[in-house]
């Protein structure tokens, strides 16, 4: 079970209060959790990564086992820790902003 | 008894305004999406509780949210059900992608770029919502960059009326300061085929059949920065009005001048008059007297506030050319808000009530046409757009 940490502002939309634990199958990539995670809360398509050309939205990136994974390729396998679920996905929202 | 509803937009939530028909105690309910920028919300004619709401953020980008209750919940159309296993998820409602498909013509890929280049054609916002007049489920929404899209399926999935990027003069839109945007959208009550709308810096233009095809209608407006006087675009228009009692004659807002046009845009005149300044972003019409119309006189292009500290509505009664400062009720000294162009509004009460908001967060009201003025709220977010919905 892979567990995603989501922007303030995201949970809301999603309608979700805590962390969330996705079931991902096959190899776990930054692809396959997003594709996993709009797949459960479809309102999230299109506020992580651009609808038809799937690139990640500019102000956002993506951590974990505090490393900075926002510009690793979206299809290469996320740190084992984030795999077997003993460390978190995180999608922060608010480096930029002004 | 009769009740109105305001809804307002601000850079960060939305507020709904109630009164009853007296309008002069008010209860406010939000920041409903606080953070959030929300550039409109507006409530459908035919459902008074259907309101839908255009959400952004630079950096999770465009959300639509509708409710059906009168603002009281709130959802994601179409992308609150979990999609069943297998199935792939639908999200559509935030989903605007420009139709650059064949059957429309030659790919609409590029207008022009600020340095008169082309560049891509890139969504970035909706900024405005027109709810159709007989369709609850039927909203047209005007983008940046400009264009056209429609939904019918109560704002679950939207496509482009691609017609009007592709019309001709497309490639040779420019932006304006505040973006390439469509910001303006009229529906015809007596022809439901004739759709006005207008874009920051291209212009006007209306359809005849319902959104295939469009012709800019622009002709009369004089810019200081288009040497030719025909020129069929690149006139910043910032708003346009149209009283749904007298459809055809059309008021306009632009960048410099207040104009009007009694043949549905064919023809435009200036009637600005003796405004003290004919810069500025609304204007809308009185509901039941059709030569009634209102305009907030901003100093100038370079200062984006009202001239001489002073808040002050004006009205003519005569369709233009003749105005006279409404002040009653607002601030007369040491005030340098802006009112932006979707930030007016007018119920339809026999006494017909008038609203608009600044860029200071207030919203004010007049319940008797403009003569007096109060606050509904004087502290809001800088206010994006401002609606109002009479309710029976």
């Amino acid at each position: 079970m892979i567990k995603v940490v989501l922007p303030p502002h995201l949970k809301t939309l999603a309608k979700i209060s805590g962390d969330v634990d996705l079931e991902v199958s096959g190899p776990v990539t930054q692809r396959s959790i997003l594709d996993a995670l709009e797949a459960r809360y479809p309102m999230l398509c299109g506020t992580i990564r651009d609808h038809g050309t799937l690139q990640r939205r500019p102000f956002l990136r993506f951590f974990a086992c505090e490393e900075d994974l926002t510009h690793e390729s979206p299809d290469a396998p996320v740190p084992a820790d984030v795999a077997s679920g003993r460390e978190p996905f995180f999608i922060i929202g608010a480096i930029a902003g002004g | 008894m009769s009740k109105v509803r305001v809804l307002v937009g601000t850079r960060k939530g939305a507020f709904i305004l109630t009164a009853d028909g007296k309008r002069d105690k008010w209860e406010v309910s939000g920041p409903h999406f606080g953070g959030w920028e929300i550039y409109h919300v507006k409530g459908s004619p035919v459902d008074p509780n259907r309101i839908f709401v255009s959400q952004t953020s630079g950096w999770f980008g465009q959300i639509i949210q509708r409710s059906d209750d009168g603002g009281k919940t709130w959802d994601t159309p179409g992308g609150e059900k979990m999609p069943k296993p297998g199935e792939f998820p639908a999200g559509g409602s935030n989903k605007f992608v420009y139709d650059a498909t064949p059957e429309h013509g030659k790919p609409l890929t590029t207008h022009q770029w600020y340095d008169g280049t082309q560049h891509p054609w890139e969504f970035k916002r909706v900024w405005h919502l027109e709810p159709s007049l007989t369709d609850p489920d039927t909203v047209y929404a005007g983008v940046e960059d400009a264009g056209l899209f429609r939904t019918t399926d109560g704002g679950k999935s939207w496509n482009e009326l691609a017609g009007l990027r592709g019309h001709g003069t497309g490639p040779q839109w420019q932006p304006g300061a505040g973006g390439l945007c469509l910001h303006s959208i009229i529906l015809d009550p007596k022809d439901p085929k004739k759709i006005y709308i207008a874009i920051s810096a291209a212009g006007a233009f209306r359809s005849d059949d319902g959104g295939k095809t469009w012709k800019p209608i622009n002709q009369g407006l004089v810019s200081s920065h288009i040497p030719d006087p025909k020129a069929e675009i690149g006139h910043c228009v910032h708003h346009i009005a149209m009283s749904p009692k007298r459809p055809g004659v059309l008021f306009m807002q632009k960048h410099w001048d207040v104009m009007r046009s009694d043949n549905g845009g064919d023809k435009w005149t200036e009637v600005s008059g003796n405004l003290p300044t004919d810069f500025g972003f609304v204007v809308d019409v009185h509901a039941h007297e059709p030569e009634t119309i209102y305009v907030v006189p901003i100093k100038s292009d370079g200062e984006h506030f009202v001239p001489e500290g002073k808040l002050r509505v004006y009205r003519s009664r005569t369709g233009g050319n003749e105005w006279e400062a409404l002040t009653k009720g607002l601030p007369q000294c040491d005030c340098y808000v802006n009112v932006l162009r979707d930030a007016m509004a007018v119920d339809s009460l026999d006494s017909c009530g008038i609203y608009f908001g600044t860029t200071g967060g207030q919203v004010y009201a007049s319940a008797d046409a403009g003569n007096k003025w109060a606050p509904i709220v004087r502290d809001l977010p800088a206010v994006l757009s401002v609606e109002v919905q009479t309710l029976q």
